[in-house]
């Protein structure tokens, strides 16, 4: 009686849906997945093409990892230099821009190191560093990762000596690090979409944004076939024509949370 | 702190509701879960008794390590089976990655060191009992092992629980094995996960409550059937 019961829910378990039709894996940044931009677009294009679409989000550094490892057919990251690089080397075909929105600086109203009226995310930077005001940093190798260690570089200014004290650097994802900054009263940098679906800001504010150097460009490609054998191409080709053609980009244009547009396309 | 009080009304609406999307969450935990604990159970029962009843060289190593092995930190198991099962890896012509196949594989690894561990343990002191009966009866391994596990079946379900409660509770292994890939391989474990880095901590730890009550209700229910068996076998 025991050993059937046990035999039947075994067997009961084992059955598998499996998945039917064609279906692709999409390498991604976290912010297109977390701000519920997919959970928007991708109905729709399962709906258009009959493809079915499994994202898999993680930071863009990961993303572009697994992707040279052909665990993905189609990549959409915002770190244009490494995307650059990943074509260069060989691993994908060509490279798309899709979208953009931009980077800001949050942190607590009290704002102590004093940017708020700044125009400059270098000044900003600068003056976080002077003041020693604690500041979070992704730490992963994110897309937000590189561009925020561009712009020290570009203040001319090496945070990560100061590491453990005012620099802190979580080594997480954009989510948990925002959740760390919150808890912290820090200054921390993320991409727009990011913060407007983020769910933990409590009295946190935008302090600093509007710079052109923190233009956050999102791009897209597929994965080259002749590393990736097995890889699906046909789907990775009905996705990047999809979501760079006018409708792809019309909906994208179209998406929005609290009533603000969080991407904006600007495929060519 | 208002978290905690809306958490709780928020776990009661979500079960209420019978939410077809955490229907299909609680599911897939469940079948992961139990797929990998019946199969590290039945590795790991022979296994851990062999263990207990064989006397060979170097015994006292593989029980050191068998221990050492409970230890294992998800992450590096996690780390090890994508190393092998990506498309990059030896075992990628598998196609398996990103599916309940690899996360059922990296929970077997993490559980098969636990149930063998304590089944060894559990074992070695039956096997005292019973080891002068085995000797004057001249019984084989063979026979004997079986007979043990046998005999020690009702408590040997408190191994496999200890090995489901780490599985349906891990989320390490299968959150870079299953990719966290919504309606394919998202867990209870790997949802709470992604509710906290979205800042939705309520309902993340709304979520952590339906896990929690349903680990409650399999291990009273896991109590109840051995209960009745007991009941029956000495009645």
């Amino acid at each position: 009686m025991l050993k059937h019961t046990f035999l039947m829910i075994f067997l009961l378990l084992m059955t598998d849906s499996g998945i039917a039709g064609k279906s692709l894996i999409l390498q991604s940044t976290t912010s297109t997945a977390n701000s519920g931009l997919y959970d928007y677009l991708l109905p729709l294009f399962e709906k258009d093409t009959r493809v079915k679409v499994n994202v898999v989000a993680v930071g863009t550094g990961q993303a572009i990892k697994n992707a040279q490892n052909c665990d993905g057919d189609v990549l959409l990251v915002h770190a244009k230099a490494a995307e650059e690089k990943f074509i260069a080397e060989g691993y994908g075909v060509e490279r798309f821009d899709v979208m953009y929105n931009d980077f800001i600086f949050v942190g607590p109203p009290g704002d102590p190191a004093n940017i708020r009226n700044l125009r400059q995310a270098v000044g900003g930077l600068k003056k976080i560093a002077e003041s020693e005001s604690i500041f979070l940093s992704r730490g992963d190798n994110s897309g937000t990762h590189k561009k925020e260690l561009s712009l020290w570089k570009y203040a001319g200014l090496d945070p990560v000596v100061a590491s453990g004290t005012w620099y802190r650097e979580t080594g997480s994802g954009m989510g948990a690090t925002l959740n760390v900054a919150v808890e912290m009263n820090a200054y921390a940098m993320t991409d727009r979409g990011t913060w407007i679906s983020f769910g933990n800001r409590q009295d946190f504010e935008i302090l600093l944004s509007g710079d052109k150097d923190l233009f956050n460009q999102y791009g897209v490609m597929m994965v080259n076939p002749e590393r990736c054998d097995k890889m699906n191409m046909q789907s990775a080709k009905t996705f990047i024509d999809w979501i760079l053609s006018d409708k792809g980009q019309g909906l994208i244009a179209n998406y929005q949370l609290q009533g603000q547009q969080l991407f904006f396309p600007n495929a060519k | 702190m208002q978290e905690f009080s809306s958490s709780f009304g928020l776990a009661f609406n979500l079960l209420i509701s019978f939410d077809a999307d955490l229907l299909e969450i609680i599911g897939l935990s469940l079948r992961v879960s139990l797929i990998a604990v019946v199969i590290a159970a039945i590795i790991g029962f022979p296994l851990g008794a062999s263990i207990a009843v064989m006397r060979f060289p170097g015994r006292q190593v593989v029980d050191i390590l068998l221990n050492a092995l409970m230890g294992l930190p998800p992450v590096v198991v996690g780390l090890l089976v994508y190393m092998m099962i990506s498309r990059a890896g030896p075992l990628g012509w598998l196609n398996i990655l990103y599916s309940p196949t690899a996360m059922i594989i990296a929970q077997i690894i993490l559980i098969v060191p636990i149930v063998a561990a304590l089944t060894r343990q559990l074992i070695e002191d039956l096997h005292r009992e019973y080891d002068e009966q085995f000797r004057s009866l001249c019984l084989p391994m063979s026979r004997v092992i079986p007979a043990l596990i046998w005999d020690a079946r009702y408590s040997l379900l408190t191994v496999v629980l200890a090995g489901f409660g780490r599985a349906i509770a891990e989320v390490g292994a299968v959150i870079i094995v299953g990719g966290n890939i919504n309606h394919l391989t998202r867990m209870m474990t790997t949802s709470i996960a992604l509710e906290t880095s979205k800042g939705n901590l309520a309902l993340a730890l709304a979520l952590g409550l339906v896990l929690l009550l349903l680990s409650l209700s399999i291990n009273a229910a896991v109590y109840a059937l051995r209960a009745s068996a007991k009941h029956l076998a000495y009645a």
